[in-house]
C-alpha cells in the first residue's frame, strides 16, 4: 500500500541496489571472505560458570605441527577496573577487554581463555585442546532470584550495592510527581509480577572475520558487524593498533538485530594475524553463537498501575530487575525508560536493577529492554482496563501521550503519532472482524497491546559524487541490515529528480568514508539521508552554478528540476536545460569534479509509537498457541520504501512470536546452555506464523529533511503483551511468565479446571 | 590423510575436486569449488540456508558428505539466473522486498524453486509447510510466501517461463 | 588425527565385511541427518564410514507379491512419498517417516537411520511399530529378521549385533478397511524433535475393530507398543468407552523424562490425546469416511 502519491521515488517499492547480488549467491558476507595465504583461528572456552583461572600453559598447544600463533589474555591491551569507565558508545571497555578474553575469573560457560592460529581448522581445535588450564571452580549463579540472594556467588569482588558486596551492579530510575498520592487516588490498583527467559537475536549467519596484520601493523578487518567504526575502535582499544592503521570493512550482514554492535572475534583474530604473519579467518559455529554471545535478558518485573473509575491513569510503578550477564551493562535503560511512555502519567516511579551473573554478557537485541517492559506494563494495562470494563484501546486513548506530555524518561514530547496508531488499530478491519471460531476442541482470542522505543540519531557521514557519464554514486556509513541502501537511492533519486536507477549507493569502509556510528538505534536511514540530503544539495548547488556559468546568468536564477538544470523565468533568459550528464561532460572544463560529502552528529530523532492486535488459536488439550491473524500499527514518520519498512514491522513481529510462545535459553544442572542450536531454541519457522499485516501511519518527524522516523525496533516491543492478552482472551488464563508454552499453558489449564471443579 | 577426488556436475557443468572424507559437501562448495553462494547457519541441517539439489531432491548440503556428489547432478543458487536472466523467483523476491539481510535467500530460492518443480500450484499452507526448513530472521515470512505464490501462479499462466 | 576412511560399496557382503572389520570404529551411512552431525558435534568420531546407498537392495521400495511392502532401510522419506502406492496403503507410517526434520532432511533421511539411531523419539519408530514392521538384519553370521519393536534397547543402543547392518522392513499385507495414521506432539509446527509421537494402525469391519496396533514414542527410553492399548481397541466399536481406556493404557505405558522438550506430566497427558485423535484419523481412512 502506497502512503504518498505525489513522489516519484519516495514511498515506492523500488528495486534495491544490492539486491541482484543477494538474490545470485553473489553477495560477500563475512565468511565468504579468503584472503590468500589464510590460516583458521579457534578459540578455547572455559567449560565452567564461574571459576578463577589459576594459570594458562600453551606450550603444548605450541608445539604441535602447524600452529603458526597462540593468544591468551596477556595480549590483549589491559583496561584495569579500578582505573574507571573507558566508554564507547555504551560500552565499557574494562568488560569488553574481559568479555572477548578471560582475564583472571572465567565468568560463565563459553567464554574465552585463549585463541589459537593453524594452518587447517581441525588442527587449531586440536590445539586447543592441548592448552592446560588450572581452574579453581567456584560457586555459581544464573538466575536472577539466585544472583541477588544475601549468600550468592560474588562475579565481581570490586562492587557493592547498598554497601554490601552485590552482583547488582547498577540502578536507574525515572520519576515524576508521587506515586504514594497517586495510588490514594486511584480506584483500581492492579500489581503483578511478570518474569521472561533469555532469547537470542537469532541471526542465521554466526560472526565471522578474515584478517590480515602487515609487519608494519597496518591491519584489514573484513567482518560482518552492525558498525565498522565499532569494530576499528573496538580492535584498536584491544590490541593498541592505531585507528589510522585500520581498515575495518563491513561485509554484508546477515542479521544482527543489536547482537553485532560489538566484536568477539576481531580482535583475538588480528592478535592471531599478527602474531603468525599470516591472514587469519574465524568463524563461530553455531553452538559457540549461543553459548558464547549476548542474547538479551531474562527478567523479573513488578508493575503496579493504578486509576480513577473514569479510566485515567494516577499512578504507576514499575520495578524491572534484567540480568547483565557476566559484565555489567544491561538493557535497564530501555525497561525503564520506555515501558510507561506510550501514557501521559502524573505520578510515575520506573526502576531498572542491572544484575550480573554467570551467563555469557547480553548483548543489545532490538528496542533493548524495551520488550521486557512492554510485556509487564501492557499485560497490567489489559488488566486495569477489564477492571475498569473499558476497551483496552479506548483505555489506552483516554491516557495517550501526545504533544506537551512530559514523557518518563525525561523529555516532552513535540509532534508525535501515538495517538494515531492506536486510532488506526481501533479502525483496522482486523479490530472490526469477527473472531470467529475455532475448530474442534480449540479457543481463539484477541489481545491488543502498545509500544514505544527512543530511536537515535548520532553521527554520519556520507559521500555523493556525480560520474564522468552522468549518474551518482553514494557513499554511506552504515552496514545496511534491513533495505537503507534503497531508501537512499530513493530519496537521492527524488531531489536530483532522475532514475532510480541511476544512483549507485554503497558503504564505505573506515578508510573511505567518514565516521558513522553504529547501525542500530533504528538510526541509519535518519541519520544517513540527513547527510545524504544535505550531500545532495550541495550537489545540486553546484551544479546550478555550472549551468550558470555556462548560460552567464547568476546561480540564483538557476533552478534545478527533472534531473536538468532551468532557468528559472523566462526572464532569466532562454536557455535549453542542460541535464546532469551534459553538466557531468562538461566538469572539467567548468570547474572540476561535482561532488559533496557531509559529516554530521545528526539531532532531531523522535521515538517511534507502535500497536498491535494479535488473534491466537489455543489447542485446549495440547496447550499449543499460535497466532492466526496479526495488524501491526506503527507510526513511521515517513516511509521511504514501504517494502523494507513494512519489512521491519513484520521481522519484528515474528521474534516476538517467538519470544513469546516457544524462544527460551534452557539451562543443565551445571549451569551450561542446553539448548544451543536451532532445532531446541526454536524459533518461528515458516509454517508456525500467518501473514502479518501492517499498518503504517505517516505522521512526519518536522526535524528530518523528508520527515524520516527510525521504525526498526519499536514491531518488536508490543509483541508479547499482545499475545498474552489474546491468549487470556481466549482461555481466561493470564501468563505472567514467557514463554507461554505448551507444558505451561497445558498446566495452567488443568489448574484452572481443578479450580473450577473445587 | 588420503583425500578423495570427486567427479561430479554442478550447475550443468562438469566439475571435479579433491575433499577429506569427513568433509561435507557444504564444504566442498565453500572452500574447494569456491561456491560461496550456499551458507553456513548451523551445520546440523536446521536452518536451510546450505540448501542445494542432488539429483534433483532438495536437501542440506551440509548433511551430505563431499565424497558422496560422485556421479550425481546437483544444482546450486549460482545456477539459478542463466547470465543476465534471473529466475522468476529471484525476480519476485527482489519486487516483493522478500529478503532483508539476504542470509537464508540462496536457500529459500533454492528450496521455493524445488517446490514449484513438484508441485506448479501450492496453497500458502503448503508453502509455508514446504518452506519450514528454511529459517529467516528477518522478514517474518510474509514477503516470501506472496512471492512464491506469485510466482507459481504467472508460472502457470505462462507469463514468466523458468530458466532452464 | 585418526584418518576417517569412506567406503561406497556396491554390494552387500563388501558392506559387512568393511563394517565388521572395522568395529566399534565403524558407522553406516545412509541419509546422513543423524551422522553428519553428530560428527560435526565431537559426539561420533568414526574411523570408517560405510555409504550403502549404492546397494540396490537398500533403497528398493517394492511392492511384493502378497501385498506386503519391502522398503530399503536407506531409502529417503522423499523416495517413499513419491512411490505410486505406498501413501495409499501406508499413509500412517509414510506420514511419519516424512515429519522428520524438513524437507530438506526429508530429501535424505530414511526409516532404517531413524530406528538404528536409537532416538526414543525418532518420528517413524511408533508409526513402524504400529503397522507391525519386521526388519531384516544381516551379518557376519547371516540374515536374520527380528520384529521392529525389538530393536531399539536404550537412547542411542539397538539389539543388533555387532557386524549386522539393518536391510529392510518389511510391511505385512493389508486387510480390507485397515489404515493407519502418525501424530506427534510438537510444539512448533514443524521443525522439532516430537514430544510425544503416537502410530495407530487398525483394521475394521462391519464397524467393528478386529485389528489394532499402538506405536508409542517419545515417552519410554525406547519407543513402546502399547498392547494394552490395542486390546481396549479390539472388538470395540471406537467407541468413547473403548478410545478412553486405549488412551489410559498409554499413559499407563509412559516411563517418560523432565528434558527440554516436554515435562512428565505433559508427556503422559499428550500420550492419551494423542491416541484418541490418531485413532480417529485412522478409523476415518479405515472406513473411508
Amino acid at each position: 500500500m502506497n502512503l504518498v502519491t505525489n513522489n516519484k521515488w519516495i514511498g515506492q517499492r523500488t528495486i534495491r541496489p544490492d539486491g541482484m547480488d543477494k538474490v545470485t549467491g553473489r553477495a560477500q558476507f563475512a565468511a565468504d571472505m579468503t584472503m590468500p595465504g589464510q590460516i583458521w583461528g579457534k578459540i578455547l572456552r572455559s567449560p565452567h560458570p564461574h571459576a578463577r583461572i589459576k594459570s594458562i600453559n600453551t606450550a603444548k598447544a605450541e608445539a604441535l605441527p602447524g600452529v603458526k600463533a597462540v593468544v591468551t589474555s596477556k595480549d590483549i591491551v589491559d583496561f584495569p577496573i579500578e582505573k574507571g569507565a573507558v566508554m564507547l558508545g555504551i560500552q565499557d571497555m574494562r568488560w569488553m577487554c574481559r568479555n572477548v578474553m578471560a582475564r583472571d575469573k572465567a565468568l560463565f560457560p563459553g567464554h574465552p581463555l585463549a585463541a589459537v592460529a593453524a594452518t587447517t581448522e581441525a588442527i587449531a581445535a586440536e590445539a586447543c585442546k592441548l592448552i592446560e588450564v588450572d581452574y579453581e571452580v567456584l560457586p555459581w549463579s544464573i538466575e536472577i532470584e539466585d544472583a541477588i540472594k544475601p549468600d550468592a556467588p560474588i562475579l565481581h569482588e570490586f562492587n557493592k550495592f547498598d554497601g554490601k558486596p552485590s552482583n547488582i551492579m547498577g540502578r536507574l530510575e525515572h520519576k515524576k510527581g508521587d506515586i504514594a498520592e497517586g495510588f490514594k487516588q486511584a480506584d483500581v490498583v492492579i500489581e503483578r509480577t511478570f518474569t521472561t527467559r533469555p532469547v537470542h537475536q537469532g541471526y542465521i549467519e554466526p560472526h565471522a572475520c578474515v584478517i590480515s596484520v602487515a609487519p608494519d601493523g597496518k591491519t584489514t578487518i573484513w567482518s560482518s558487524s552492525q558498525g565498522q567504526f565499532m569494530v576499528r575502535a573496538m580492535t584498536a582499544y584491544l590490541t593498541g593498533i592505531p585507528q589510522s592503521d585500520i581498515r575495518a570493512i563491513p561485509a554484508e550482514i546477515g542479521g544482527g538485530f543489536g547482537g553485532k554492535t560489538i566484536v568477539y572475534l576481531e580482535p583475538l583474530a588480528t592478535l592471531l594475524a599478527k602474531k603468525s604473519g599470516k591472514p587469519v579467518k574465524m568463524v563461530m559455529t553455531r553452538e559457540e553463537v549461543m553459548r558464547a554471545t549476548g542474547p538479551t535478558s531474562g527478567s523479573r518485573s513488578t508493575v503496579k498501575i493504578g486509576a480513577r473509575k473514569d479510566g485515567t491513569i494516577t499512578a504507576a510503578h514499575g520495578i524491572f530487575y534484567l540480568q547483565a550477564g557476566a559484565f555489567p551493562g544491561s538493557p535497564i535503560r530501555g525497561a525503564a525508560g520506555c515501558s510507561f511512555t506510550p501514557y501521559d502519567i502524573p505520578n510515575l516511579l520506573s526502576e531498572g536493577f542491572d544484575v550480573c551473573s554467570n551467563r555469557s554478557k547480553v548483548a543489545a537485541y532490538r528496542a533493548p529492554g524495551a520488550p521486557i517492559g512492554a510485556y509487564a506494563v501492557e499485560c497490567v494495562m489489559d488488566e486495569v482496563a477489564e477492571a475498569l470494563k473499558m476497551d483496552p484501546l479506548d483505555f489506552r486513548l483516554k491516557n495517550a501521550a501526545k504533544e506537551g506530555t512530559k514523557a518518563a524518561h525525561g523529555p516532552t514530547f513535540p509532534r508525535i503519532g501515538y495517538i494515531e496508531t492506536v486510532e488506526a488499530a481501533k479502525a483496522s478491519p482486523h479490530y472490526a472482524a469477527p473472531l470467529g471460531t475455532g475448530q474442534g476442541g480449540t479457543l481463539r482470542g484477541r489481545g491488543v497491546a502498545s509500544g514505544f522505543w527512543f530511536n537515535a540519531g548520532g553521527e554520519s557521514s556520507a559521500q555523493v559524487n556525480v560520474t564522468e557519464d552522468g549518474n551518482v554514486v553514494v557513499t554511506t556509513g552504515h552496514p545496511d541490515i534491513g533495505g537503507s541502501r534503497a531508501g537512499i537511492a530513493n530519496i537521492c533519486a527524488e531531489l536530483l529528480g532522475i532514475d532510480y536507477r541511476r544512483v549507485s549507493v554503497i558503504i564505505g569502509d573506515t578508510q573511505t568514508v567518514g565516521f558513522s556510528n553504529l547501525t542500530g538505534g533504528s538510526r541509519v536511514l535518519f541519520a544517513s539521508a540527513m547527510v545524504v540530503t544535505q550531500s545532495t544539495e550541495k550537489v545540486i548547488q553546484t551544479l546550478r552554478e555550472r549551468a550558470a556559468k555556462i548560460w552567464k546568468i547568476d546561480p540564483e536564477a538557476v533552478k534545478w528540476e527533472q534531473g536538468a538544470a532551468h532557468p528559472v523565468s523566462p526572464n532569466a533568459g532562454q536557455f535549453e536545460p542542460l541535464t546532469l550528464q551534459e553538466l557531468a561532460d562538461k566538469a572539467p572544463a567548468m570547474g572540476g569534479p561535482i561532488g559533496a560529502g557531509v559529516q554530521l552528529n545528526t539531532q532531531g530523532a523522535d521515538g517511534g509509537f507502535g500497536t498491535h492486535i494479535c488473534d491466537v488459536e489455543v489447542d485446549t488439550e495440547l496447550g499449543i498457541a499460535r497466532v492466526i491473524r496479526y495488524t501491526a500499527v506503527q507510526d513511521v514518520g515517513r516511509a521511504i520504501h514501504p517494502g523494507y519498512v513494512e519489512g521491519q514491522l513484520q521481522g519484528g513481529v515474528a521474534q516476538g512470536i517467538g519470544w513469546a510462545l516457544n524462544e527460551e535459553y534452557i539451562y543443565t544442572k551445571e549451569g551450561k546452555v542446553d539448548n544451543p542450536g536451532f532445532l531446541d531454541y526454536r524459533m518461528p519457522v515458516c509454517s508456525d506464523l500467518p501473514m502479518i499485516d501492517c499498518i503504517m501511519v505517516e505522521v512526519p518527524n518536522p526535524k528530518h529533511p523528508q520527515g524520516v522516523k527510525g521504525v526498526g525496533e519499536v514491531p518488536l516491543v508490543p509483541v508479547m503483551a499482545a499475545v498474552a492478552s489474546a491468549i487470556y482472551n481466549a482461555l481466561g488464563i493470564r501468563f505472567y511468565s514467557l514463554p507461554m508454552s505448551p507444558p505451561k499453558i497445558s498446566a495452567a489449564l488443568d489448574a484452572g479446571m481443578k479450580q473450577a471443579a473445587e | 590423510m588420503a583425500k578423495i577426488h570427486v567427479t561430479t556436475t554442478i550447475n550443468g557443468e562438469p566439475m571435479e575436486y579433491l575433499c577429506e572424507p569427513s568433509d561435507t559437501m557444504l564444504d566442498a562448495l565453500r572452500g574447494s569449488l569456491g561456491l560461496t553462494g550456499s551458507k553456513e547457519g548451523c551445520s546440523s541441517g536446521d536452518c536451510g540456508a546450505c540448501s542445494i539439489t542432488v539429483d534433483d531432491r532438495l536437501i542440506c548440503s551440509c548433511l551430505m558428505l563431499a565424497a558422496e556428489a560422485e556421479g550425481a547432478e546437483i544444482r546450486t543458487i549460482e545456477g539459478m539466473a542463466h547470465g543476465e536472466r534471473l529466475h522468476p523467483l529471484q525476480q519476485k523476491f527482489l519486487e516483493h522486498a522478500a529478503l532483508q539481510c539476504g542470509i537464508c535467500t540462496s536457500g529459500m530460492l533454492v528450496a521455493s524453486d524445488a517446490l514449484l518443480r513438484k508441485n506448479p500450484n501450492p496453497s500458502e499452507e503448503e508453502v509455508r509447510f514446504w518452506l519450514a526448513g528454511n529459517l529467516c530472521r528477518c522478514t517474518g515470512y510474509d514477503k516470501i510466501v506472496r512471492a512464491v505464490m506469485e510466482t507459481a501462479a504467472e508460472m502457470r499462466d505462462g507469463i514468466k517461463e523458468a530458466a532452464q | 588425527m585418526a584418518d576417517i576412511k569412506y567406503l561406497a560399496p556396491r554390494t552387500l557382503d563388501e558392506a559387512i565385511g568393511a563394517f565388521a572389520a572395522a568395529g566399534s570404529a565403524a558407522r553406516i551411512l545412509a541419509g546422513g541427518t543423524d551422522l553428519l552431525v553428530q560428527m560435526r558435534s565431537g559426539m561420533v568420531r568414526p574411523g570408517v564410514i560405510v555409504d550403502i546407498k549404492k546397494i540396490a537392495e537398500m533403497t528398493a521400495i517394492e511392492e511384493t507379491a502378497d501385498g506386503g511392502f519391502r522398503i530399503g532401510a536407506a531409502a529417503s522419506g522423499m523416495a517413499l512419498a513419491e512411490h505410486p502406492r505406498f501413501g495409499k496403503v501406508w499413509p500412517g507410517v509414510l506420514e511419519a517417516v516424512n515429519l522428520i526434520g524438513s524437507k530438506q532432511v526429508q530429501g535424505r533421511a530414511s526409516a532404517g537411520g531413524n530406528l538404528m539411531n536409537g532416538s526414543p523419539a525418532g518420528d517413524s519408530v511408533p508409526a513402524m511399530i504400529a503397522a507391525g514392521a519386521v526388519v531384516t538384519v544381516q551379518g557376519p553370521n547371516g540374515r536374520r529378521e527380528m520384529k521392529v519393536e525389538e530393536v531399539p534397547a536404550g537412547p542411542g543402543r539397538t539389539n543388533l549385533k555387532p557386524g549386522e547392518i539393518l536391510i529392510s522392513f518389511q510391511l505385512p499385507p493389508r486387510p480390507p478397511g485397515s489404515s493407519d495414521a502418525y501424530l506427534r506432539m510438537i510444539p512448533r509446527t514443524e521443525m522439532d524433535i516430537a514430544v510425544v509421537g503416537l502410530g495407530v494402525s487398525l483394521t475394521i469391519k462391519d464397524g467393528v475393530c478386529t485389528e489394532a496396533r499402538v506405536g508409542l514414542g517419545a515417552v519410554a527410553p525406547t519407543a513402546l507398543l502399547v498392547e494394552g492399548a490395542a486390546t481396549a481397541l479390539i472388538g470395540s466399536k471406537l467407541d468413547d468407552t473403548a478410545i478412553e481406556k486405549a488412551a489410559e493404557a498409554c499413559r499407563a505405558a509412559c516411563r517418560p523424562i523432565d528434558d527440554k522438550r516436554g515435562t512428565i506430566a505433559y508427556r503422559i497427558k499428550t500420550a492419551g490425546v494423542l491416541l484418541k485423535r490418531t485413532t480417529a484419523i485412522a478409523a476415518k481412512r479405515a472406513t473411508g469416511k
